[in-house]
């Protein structure tokens, strides 16, 4: 029994999962305290999550731009570079995605394909100017980071403020036009004639049908594995990992250390910045005034956090998240408590995955009492 | 050891065992320290002294055993206790408060204070005053400890114990951190320690200055006490092998060096430090295919910065250095790598291994770009590199075996050393830096280390050797420059010299 206990602390994955089981309870806790009934606040949670299979495609919609950002924080960690300025990267996706995708008509696939492109580049030499600044000056890449989010932020703002971008009496951009956006059908496809005589033919398609489903889930999915691929299997990614766990040794490898962290802050912000343009070329279809960021970079911490840095991981610590919050708003509108409860959750499951480096040690001082 | 009365042993620990999970690191071990005398502690790297001193000094707890101090059978748990019995321990790693004087580093936990808890500061200064006067170990109370050398602060942490009335005094490889002058001092100083009535543990893997400073010495192999001794009885060799368990050799089979074309001339070099200042001036020297050049000299007179320089990790101000007809000066370390340089670096930790990298991987940490590793559209095969890591494992007795998959971090100092050794040759570069390539090793794998290095030379390599340990230079040199103050002062051959003379011009003097 205990040896199974001990081999089964020593794993990673123990550790989230004792963390997710640590922020239930204490999810629970608070449900309680509230005054509301823990067991029926879970239950809908889950139902709120598993009860449909469009509710399923909708947690996989919101996964998307929270597994994108996950993505480009935990690429450049494993290079050991602290990418903070994911938010920043993603507006700056966003705003490719708005302003190409009205102002530049283009055929469709090929539209969609050169928007990002352009987020790429775009969102990549944002992320790499950071790592200019370090290689160049020594700025530590969290201030930079930093202050390049609240950059992009005004800028946003301010591209949608400008006279010839905003809609007249409203806070946005013009609506992109319908070849740049990248769902599998349109929105008015829902309640057309055509398209409810679709359902009803093909009532299995529902989910896509019925949410925002598109080809930004199978970008995701491509990303996640190349990225994967990279660290793993490429020489670049050899360096790039070499260089996060040990600076000195791979310089002394003669490994080119300084173009690497403009690589590595290229390929994350390329990555952050595909997301951006993603929610807006499948979801939010234009860019608006912000009293604050959406914070799908901060989220994206989170999810890198969770997710332990490894690509693969993303992808299921972005469905856990993505699934919480959106469990969360059913706990909010049929039990009244405040969605507040799925962020300490979240809270509390990040801290615990803090924890996580003191399990294996937890292992070795049980398995010394084992023998003794 | 002869049977002593017990009243006579500062020290008796019989039948202690300790184990790490499945791992015996004592296994029923006796040991014995007479008052007055300075005790060593000796085995490999691994072999289990430091952790029976751990639990003399209560940071471990035993198995099983008993210990008696002066006599009296106790029980010590924790390091406040041992304190309590008059055990202090200076570790390796010392336990200083950076930003605050050595006077304050001294009293901490334990401040004289006049009325109203004020910090009598005079009285402290004058009673670390008349401690380092009775033994040696002079220094200044008012000072910074992050202004002072490291053998100081090796002072402020035995001045420590002694202030906390230590009078068995336990040293975890002290020397490993100091110079020959700063270690013959230390060694003067255990000596007054005992004239004292004190009495001294020392753990350390050095022979020679366990024949120079110690009485007695008992030697600890895979958890087990082979032999306790008297250090005069003894010759340094009869050590090394009961350390080893084989015969050793301590110094290296060699033929007569073939010296060829040269490989590398460093012309008129000048290199400035960190703060700006010239640490190497106007130097030259050359070097020849399969010869062992080795410079001697004392820490801090410019190898640091020659090393750097030749490796391209820092500009030079002026001068040249030619490596196959290349100048690599202001280069990249790429360009030294294209030069034919490889490197042994003094640092394994920070310049020399990726520690959270697989074994496997730091072996191809130089050459993970050879196609030999990729298979499939030039991805990396991991199959390939496994197999290759496996090989060099074999080959170069990397232990544990198999350990392709384990982390660096997870291996002795000396098989990390190995790991190194093994992607450097690999290499076949034509000039090999090895710079304090047995530094921290157990004298089994200093062996390896030396032999590794001669091989070289005998397949015909230039091999640059800089080393701080005479012995070091002379059991391995085919020719000595000696490097004082940024210069070479002298180029010897060492059947015509001998370590006094090389001491002397390491030291600024004339030979």
């Amino acid at each position: 029994m205990k040896p199974i206990l001990i081999r089964a602390l020593k794993k990673p994955i123990t550790a989230v999962l004792l963390a997710i089981a640590v922020g239930f309870i204490i999810g629970a806790i608070t449900l309680a305290l509230g005054g509301f009934n823990p067991g029926r606040g879970f239950s809908l949670l889950f139902t709120g999550v598993f009860s449909s299979s469009r509710r399923m495609m909708q947690v996989l919609v919101n996964a998307v731009p929270i597994v994108m950002t996950g993505l480009a924080v935990s690429f450049a960690s494993r290079t050991g570079l602290f990418n903070i300025g994911a938010d920043g990267q993603f507006i700056m996706g966003q705003v490719t995605g708005a302003i190409l995708g009205y102002y530049v008509p283009m055929p469709a696939i090929i539209h969609p394909l050169f928007i990002l492109v352009s987020a790429f580049a775009i969102g990549g030499i944002y992320g790499s100017f950071a790592a200019w600044l370090k290689n160049r000056f020594g700025i530590h890449e969290v201030i930079s980071t930093i202050m390049l989010n609240w950059i992009a932020y005004y800028f946003m703002n301010f591209v949608v403020n400008m006279k010839s971008v905003k809609v007249p009496g409203s806070q946005h951009s013009p609506e992109i036009l319908d070849t740049a956006k990248i769902t599998f059908f349109s929105r008015e496809f829902r309640t057309t004639a055509e398209g409810e005589a679709f359902l009803a033919k093909y009532p299995w398609l529902e989910s896509v049908v019925r949410t925002d489903a598109g080809y930004a889930i199978i970008i995701m999915l491509l990303m996640t594995l190349a990225l994967w691929v990279i660290l793993k299997y490429t020489r670049i990614g050899f360096e790039l990992r070499a260089v996060g766990y040990n600076f000195y040794a791979a310089e002394f490898s003669a490994m080119p250390v300084r173009r690497n962290a403009l690589l590595s802050m290229f390929i994350a912000g390329g990555t952050a910045a595909l997301g951006g343009a993603m929610l807006v070329m499948s979801t939010s279809h234009f860019i608006s005034m912000l009293g604050a960021t959406e914070g799908y970079g901060w989220d994206g911490i989170s999810v890198a956090l969770i997710a332990g840095n490894h690509p693969i991981g993303c992808l299921f610590a972005g469905l856990l998240y993505s699934g919480l919050k959106l469990g969360g708003t059913e706990i909010q509108s049929r039990l009244g408590a405040p969605t507040e409860i799925i962020n300490i959750m979240i809270g509390v499951l990040v801290l615990c995955i803090a924890f996580a480096p003191a399990l294996p040690r937890l292992a070795e001082r049980l398995e010394r009492k084992v023998e003794a | 050891m002869e049977q002593v009365n017990n009243s006579a042993l500062a020290v008796e620990m019989s039948g202690i065992s300790k184990s790490f999970g499945s791992f015996k690191a004592l296994d029923n071990v006796d040991f014995s320290v007479r008052k007055g005398t300075i005790h060593a502690l000796l085995g490999e790297n691994g072999a289990g002294k430091s952790t029976l001193m751990k639990i003399l000094y209560g940071l471990y707890t035993k198995d099983s055993g008993e210990i008696r101090i002066k006599g009296e059978p106790c029980e010590i748990k924790n390091p406040k206790q041992a304190i309590g019995q008059g055990i202090g321990m200076v570790h390796q790693h010392f336990m200083l408060v950076e930003n605050m004087t050595i006077a304050e580093n001294i009293v901490l936990g334990n401040e004289v204070t006049k009325s109203f808890d004020r910090l009598d500061q005079e009285l402290m200064n004058r009673t670390i005053l008349e401690f380092g006067e009775q033994y040696g170990l002079e220094v200044d109370p008012e000072a910074l400890i992050m202004d002072v050398s490291v053998a100081t602060q090796q002072r402020v942490e035995i001045l420590k114990a002694l202030y906390r009335d230590a009078d068995i005094l336990i040293l975890d490889e002290p020397t490993a951190v100091l110079t020959p002058q700063e270690i013959d001092s230390l060694i003067l100083t255990m000596r007054r320690l005992v004239e004292a009535g004190k009495t001294v543990i020392i753990i350390t893997h050095k022979l020679k200055e366990i024949m120079a400073s110690s009485d007695y010495c008992t030697i600890i192999r895979r958890g087990r006490v082979i032999d306790t001794v008297k250090v005069q009885d003894v010759t340094e060799k009869d050590l090394a092998n009961m350390m080893v368990g084989r015969e050793v050799m301590l110094t290296t089979d060699k033929e007569e060096a073939k010296p060829g074309e040269v490989i590398m001339e460093i012309r008129n070099l000048t290199v400035k430090d960190n703060r700006g200042l010239e640490k190497v001036r106007d130097l030259s020297l050359t070097v020849r295919k399969g010869e062992i050049l080795a410079i001697a000299g004392v820490d801090g007179n410019g190898q640091t910065e020659l090393i750097e320089a030749l490796t391209g990790l820092r500009k030079t101000e002026n001068g040249e250095i030619l490596v196959n007809g290349r100048h690599i000066e202001n280069g990249l370390p790429l360009d030294a790598h294209r030069a034919g340089i490889r490197t042994i670096h003094e640092d394994r930790h920070k310049r020399g291994l990726v520690l959270d990298f697989q074994v496997g991987e730091n072996l191809i940490l130089e050459s993970y770009k050879r196609s030999r590793f990729s298979g499939l559209f030039r991805f990396l095969s991991w199959r390939k590199i496994n197999d290759y890591s496996n090989n060099q494992i074999d080959r170069f007795d990397i232990r544990p075996a198999g350990c392709a998959m384990q982390k660096a971090k997870e291996l002795s100092g000396g098989n990390q050393q190995k790991v190194i050794i093994a992607r450097t040759v690999e290499q076949e570069p034509d000039l090999l830096l090895a710079c304090q390539p047995t530094r921290g090793l157990d004298v089994g794998a200093i062996e390896f280390v030396r032999n590794a290095l001669v091989e070289q030379r005998d397949q015909g390599r230039a091999v640059l050797l800089i080393s701080y340990e005479l012995d070091e230079v002379f059991d391995l040199a085919d020719r000595i420059n000696v490097i004082y103050n940024g210069q070479i002062v002298a180029d010897l051959l060492p059947q015509e010299t001998d370590e006094q003379a090389i001491g002397l011009l390491m030291a600024g003097g004339t030979a």
